[in-house]
């Protein structure tokens, strides 16, 4: 991002924002796999910046955290596409 | 890449959420108590070292030398946190602190960071036009003052002690730590009186 | 890990694109590639991000602050110093 002309017009929007309870359970889960090895920062940003552009621009910032440790449990085998389709069932 | 990546963010959460505790990676109760941990730090935390430095010389020589270790010698849980580097402002040089590959963000001292610190312009334009940024916190730099900014690309994290405010003479630690704010500590902004 | 570069070295940020080549998790900036800096100073050793990030061995390298000057950049910049964290990896001697 660093000096990337077209955000250079955008004005910064300094109000606070208040976390969910959604970016809490993303940021928590994020950081127990990183204690545990079984996904490092540098994996989590990686997969962050395989979203594509459109995605990234429209996902919130732990939207993209959420993605991207999906994307990264499937790449590790921690489980597998069945098993994801299978939980993504039960939660509709 | 699997198309069940486009599922919704909130099942998404859910259905990780499931997987990861019906296969022992981790329980309810241990992300309930790491939101806990994580929701504790804050921006407090830094402000009492800040404080200290502003009243302790030997310390503040320790915090430049070593973030971490100073944050630990005030009960801050520095444990399998990346190092801290401390950023000295002085009357000729401010220092600014931008994450523009991410958002590394030293939360350990300072807390979840802030939305703005997470944004696409504040990351574009802080290595670029930080002079302007900073009049968007209300923060008018001298022109006579030095503008150093750093980009936190990879294993440290970063904060900023800036320079106590006039008119504080006589001051505790802890009225002194009370005037210290987020923005403080990361240079969009400068400590000033109530 | 290479010979520490003492603060004061004049380097190079290597003006090289792996995002051209395929898959890869860079954590040097686009905007130093080319860049001519001054170490500041050296952080310390660390794992390769660039292989952590695809959970693969990781070599150790030597981690430095690097200063760079803004107008050199871009002609608008309006800081007067930059400092980043870089690998020795994508340094090389100033030409």
């Amino acid at each position: 991002m660093g000096g990337v002309s077209k955000f250079m017009c955008d004005a910064v929007d300094v109000e606070p924002h208040v976390l969910n309870d959604f970016d809490r359970e993303v940021d928590a889960i994020r950081a127990l796999l990183g204690a545990r090895k079984v996904m490092s920062v540098d994996e989590l940003r990686r997969g962050i910046e395989a979203i594509p552009e459109a995605d990234y621009l429209r996902l919130s910032y732990y939207q993209r955290w959420i993605r991207s440790i999906t994307d990264n449990m499937l790449a590790r085998g921690v489980f597998s596409e069945a098993e994801l389709r299978a939980a993504l069932e039960d939660t509709k | 890449m699997s198309t069940l990546l486009e599922t919704p963010s909130d099942r998404l959460l859910a259905a990780v959420r499931q997987l990861l505790t019906a296969k022992g990676v981790m329980t309810h109760d241990e992300i309930a108590e790491r939101i806990r941990i994580t929701d504790a730090a804050s921006p407090a935390q830094g402000a009492r070292m800040v404080a200290r430095a502003w009243t302790d010389p030997a310390y503040r020589a320790r915090m430049l030398a070593d973030g971490a270790k100073a944050a630990e010698e005030m009960d801050i849980p520095m444990r399998g946190m990346p190092p801290l580097g401390v950023l000295e402002d002085t009357a000729e040089q401010h220092n600014l602190v931008v994450c523009t590959l991410c958002s590394c963000y030293p939360r350990a001292v300072l807390g979840y960071p802030p939305f703005w610190f997470k944004s696409a312009a504040y990351r574009a334009r802080a290595v670029r036009d930080p002079r302007g940024l900073l009049l968007e916190f209300g923060t008018v730099l001298p022109a006579e003052v030095k503008l150093r900014v750093v980009d936190s690309t990879a294993d440290y994290r970063w904060m900023v002690l800036p320079l106590r405010p006039a008119g504080t003479e006589g001051w505790s630690a802890a009225q002194l730590a009370a005037i210290v704010r987020e923005g403080d500590m990361i240079g969009t902004t400068f400590p000033r009186l109530p | 890990m290479s010979a520490l570069l003492a603060p004061g070295t004049v380097v190079r940020v290597r003006d090289d694109w792996p995002e051209t080549r395929g898959p890869c998790h860079i954590r040097t900036p686009h905007y130093l590639r080319g860049a001519r800096g001054v170490v500041e100073k050296h952080l310390g050793a660390f794992a390769n991000p660039e292989e952590l990030a695809f959970a693969r061995p990781a070599k150790v390298l030597n981690l430095y602050h690097v200063r760079f000057v803004p107008a050199a950049i871009w002609p608008d910049a309006g800081g007067d110093a930059l400092v980043v964290e870089l690998f020795e990896s994508w340094l090389e001697a100033a030409a």
